[in-house]
């Protein structure tokens, strides 16, 4: 997703990357999304609710929406001059009845080179 | 008149949930089941740090999310269970196939980028919706790496752990 080619950020929960080692901290950098559900999903999702099992609108929903809070997360980290983040953790809140806000954050370093 | 279709159609809800959820539910067991074999080699650590620290590797993050409902038959009986307290089976299966299916995402995802080694994996459950039409989502999500050489460096597991180690992830009975 976010490795492998030149200029590319490398995206972690780990505190470390192995063999590579922290050359510059630039702090918390956070990247996050609120989003709501379609109405037509909303009615689907609810006959859905009868017969019970994976909601997949919904999957995709939170899918996206957590693609959508890192890559914000990475622009972040980017504009800083970072070439990976680190420790990221997730946070979902339902913050109203069909909407969530997803949160991702991390720390912003620099890695030296290979 | 009236209060007799409404009952006619809370029933019919019932028996509709009830079949159809038990169905669903067994067919998603059995489909997790294949697919835990299926990926038995990709495996899920919780540490924090990878085993092997000082060799190149790539590391990227990785993660599996599943949004889940319980049928219109465990909705209800919940609710009643609510009154008494204790123990709730239905929901216990509910949860559990969300959080296998969540995990099993993330190793696909892993396997399908060239990893067959997460660690740091957490989860994290959110209800997304509650009442009448209850929904959760759990989401796993981890560190993916891949050796530059191409090896998996593991530590010797100490006698009889490497049945579980070989699981991915010690977990309970279906």
């Amino acid at each position: 997703m976010t490795q492998g080619r030149t200029g590319s950020m490398i995206v972690s929960n780990l505190e470390l990357i192995p063999g590579r080692r922290i050359v510059a901290h630039y702090g918390i950098v956070q990247g996050s999304t609120v989003r709501a559900k379609h109405v037509g999903k909303d009615i689907f999702a609810s006959l859905k609710n009868i017969v019970g099992g994976e909601l997949k609108s919904y999957t995709e929903l939170m899918q996206e929406a957590r693609d959508e809070a890192v890559e914000r997360m990475i622009a972040e980290a980017r504009s800083m001059g970072a070439n990976a983040v680190l420790n990221v953790r997730f946070a979902t809140t339902s913050i109203a009845v069909g909407a969530a806000e997803i949160l991702a954050y991390g720390s912003a370093v620099r890695l030296d080179e290979q | 008149m009236a209060d007799l279709f409404q009952l006619g159609v809370f029933l019919a809800l019932l028996a509709v949930g009830y079949f159809a959820g038990s169905t669903i539910e067994r067919r998603h067991y059995a489909s997790i089941r294949r697919r835990e074999q299926e990926y038995r080699d990709v495996l899920a650590f919780m540490v924090r740090f990878p085993f092997d620290r000082t060799t190149p590797q790539r590391a990227f993050l990785v993660y599996g999310t599943v949004v889940v409902s319980a049928d219109y038959f465990k909705t209800f009986i919940a609710g009643l269970r609510n009154l008494f307290g204790g123990r709730f089976r239905a929901y216990e299966t509910l949860m559990e196939r969300a959080r296998r299916e969540a995990l099993l995402r993330l190793k696909a995802e892993a396997r399908r980028k060239g990893s067959k080694m997460v660690v740091c994996v957490r989860f994290e459950t959110t209800t997304i919706a509650s009442g009448w039409a209850p929904a959760m989502e759990v989401f796993a999500y981890g560190t993916a790496l891949v050796p530059d050489d191409g090896s998996l460096r593991l530590p010797d597991p100490p006698p009889g752990v490497s049945r579980l180690l070989g699981d991915g992830l010690v977990r309970p009975r279906s």
